[in-house]
């Protein structure tokens, strides 16, 4: 559950809190293509870096290394398998002639595989940097005013919405199997998986139940009845925001120079192990 | 025999759910846990089976702390039948479902047979043995989940808002139910906002504001008590409310009994019964 603690927004005010959703997730998507594009330890790191001040300006430090707590499973599963595999096939990796038997290489394939890791875990902070900032509302607002249909903006909202709630029931879910002697650390690893049945089946079935009961209510409520909605609330760009969405496509127009026409080398190469 | 040691529990969003609460509770004894919502009621019950560990202090059952031992096996002797049966219901059938609990301490499938057989029985559930218990109505299912509770016997049966959902019939049911258990020396525990119930029941009763216990004592001089029930923020039964509307007239005011009610009456007016 701890993944989506860090994805669970508080309601505070900050600089980054109060940016247009639009222009951050423009940052964020900015931030996702570069991680994409680069492959070597060097840019990453930078890319790792530059996402720092943001968290500490909006004051979600606590929050955002919970998060990245929560994604450290994965993040050593990328590792492993690309380390192993890596290993196994080496080729394309700059510096290595197979087989892999030197430090320097072995050094070359750490590094690969950590940057690979590292691009997810830049992946994972800037979507809990996005989520940790952005009240889902404003979230629905301004995938209304990009035009979106409003049935997909509600379905968006309500299901950010339920993330938490879902997490919440999972708990007490568990708790109402462990009184009734579910032992879940119990058993090999395929009778382990089969001691989340009890949990998972209550949880679906409920999601699916209340899911119902929501529309239900909506229908009574006359959900749809007009054809044009306005809004209390509109969205405008302001002057922070256009600053935020400049420096983007800088760094954007930055990276994909850099990548088509500069050799990005290795950090083992740079530091001179 | 319970023993509530200057426990408090803080949960890890910093919600103080307890406060130095201290607590002795007796083998065959019928206790009943009162208070507003979110006083801490499920909080305190969560601990005597050991899904909460206490932040201070410490629970004692039958001499053992909660501390060091597994949940599973304080649930053998702490049955725990959860507020909402949609949190524990999964199986295919009404019989699968009760026979879930005993499945996991390990019960031989003779005696599970005879076990099932016993609580669907004792909870008017054996026309839905074969049943779905997504199928059934809400007070059926909270009945199901009661009998996978009860069907391993255990010496301590903890409630949560058990009359809930429930009709006039099955909560009489349910108290004649709880009569019998007690008479078995076994100890039944129930959080409850239905003071009518509890008029009905006599139980001890436990009081709780903020995290606090406030008083406890027996049922009428618990909901007789004007200031204690203003501090728990409950309303007495309604006979107690009458009689305390007519206290000018020199009617006594500690009656939560329809009988003893109709005594007093017939008392006043002169009346030979
Ligand atoms: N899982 C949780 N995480 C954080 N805080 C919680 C959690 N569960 C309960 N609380 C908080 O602890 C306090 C006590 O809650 P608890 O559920 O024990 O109250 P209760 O007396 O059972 O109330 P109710 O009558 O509504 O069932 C409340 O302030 C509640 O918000
Ligand atoms: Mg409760």
């Amino acid at each position: 559950m701890s993944v989506f603690d860090g994805l669970r927004f508080r309601m505070v005010s900050s600089p980054i809190h109060r940016l247009d959703p639009r222009a951050k997730f423009f940052f964020v998507c900015v931030m996702f293509v570069i991680a994409v594009l680069f492959n070597q330890l060097l840019p990453l790191i930078v890319l790792f870096l530059i996402q720092m001040p943001l968290v500490f300006v909006a004051g979600v430090q606590r929050e955002w290394i919970r998060s990245l707590r929560g994604a450290l499973f994965l993040a050593v599963m990328i590792f492993v398998i690309n380390f192993v595999f890596a290993y196994l096939s080496p080729g394309g990796i700059q510096g290595i002639e197979p087989p892999v038997d030197t430090l320097p290489e072995y050094l070359m394939l750490f590094e690969n595989s950590f940057a690979l890791t590292l691009r997810f875990v830049v992946l994972i902070e800037s979507f809990s940097v996005f989520f940790l900032t952005t009240s889902p509302d404003h979230l629905g607002l301004a995938l209304e005013q990009s035009h979106v249909p409003y049935e997909f903006c509600f379905a968006f909202t309500t299901a950010v919405r339920f993330v938490p709630v879902l997490a919440e029931e999972a708990q007490t879910i568990m708790d109402a199997q462990k009184a009734r002697g579910l032992e879940l650390e119990r058993g090999n690893f395929i009778k382990r998986i089969r001691n989340y049945i009890p949990i998972l089946i209550p949880l679906i079935v409920n999601a699916i139940r209340r899911s119902l009961e929501l529309a239900e209510t909506m229908e009574s409520r006359a959900w749809g009845a007009t054809e044009k909605r306005t809004n209390l609330y509109v969205l405008r760009l302001k002057k922070p925001d256009y600053v935020l969405v400049m420096m983007s496509i800088l760094m954007l127009v930055l990276a994909v120079y850099v990548r088509l026409f500069l050799p990005v080398p290795p950090l083992v190469v740079i530091l001179q192990i | 025999m319970i023993e509530v040691k200057d426990v408090s529990f803080t949960y890890v969003n910093g919600v103080e759910a307890l406060r130095g609460v201290s607590l002795t509770i007796r083998d065959g004894e019928f206790v009943a846990i009162m208070g507003q919502n979110g006083a801490g009621k499920t909080t305190l019950v969560k601990h005597f089976n050991g899904l909460l560990k206490p932040t201070r202090g410490e629970i004692l059952v039958d001499g053992v702390n909660t501390r060091k031992v597994s949940v599973a096996t304080l649930a053998r002797k702490v049955g725990f039948v959860f507020q909402n049966p949609d949190h524990q219901l999964f199986c295919e059938t009404v019989e699968d479902e009760v026979a879930f609990a005993l499945r996991n301490f390990g019960f031989e499938e003779k005696t599970i047979k005879k076990r099932v057989a016993w609580a669907l029985n004792l909870l008017d559930l054996t026309e839905y043995r074969e049943t779905s218990p997504f199928m059934l109505s809400g007070g059926e299912r909270k009945r199901v989940a009661l009998a996978s509770v009860l069907a391993w016997n255990p010496k301590v049966v903890i409630l949560d808002e058990p009359t809930i959902g429930q009709d006039q019939k099955q909560k009489e049911r349910l108290r004649q139910f709880i009569i019998q258990l007690t008479a078995q020396q076994k100890t039944v525990i129930i959080v409850t906002h239905d003071v009518e119930f509890v008029a009905e029941c006599n139980p001890h009763v436990v009081l709780m504001a903020q995290g606090e216990i406030v008083a406890e004592g027996g049922a009428k001089q618990m909901l007789t008590n004007p200031d204690l029930v203003t501090k728990a923020s409950i309303v007495p039964p309604q006979i107690t409310q009458i009689f305390l509307e007519l206290a000018d007239l020199g009617l006594p005011t500690d009656l939560i009994d329809i009988h003893e009610a109709r005594e007093a009456l017939l008392n006043f007016l002169g009346v030979n019964s």
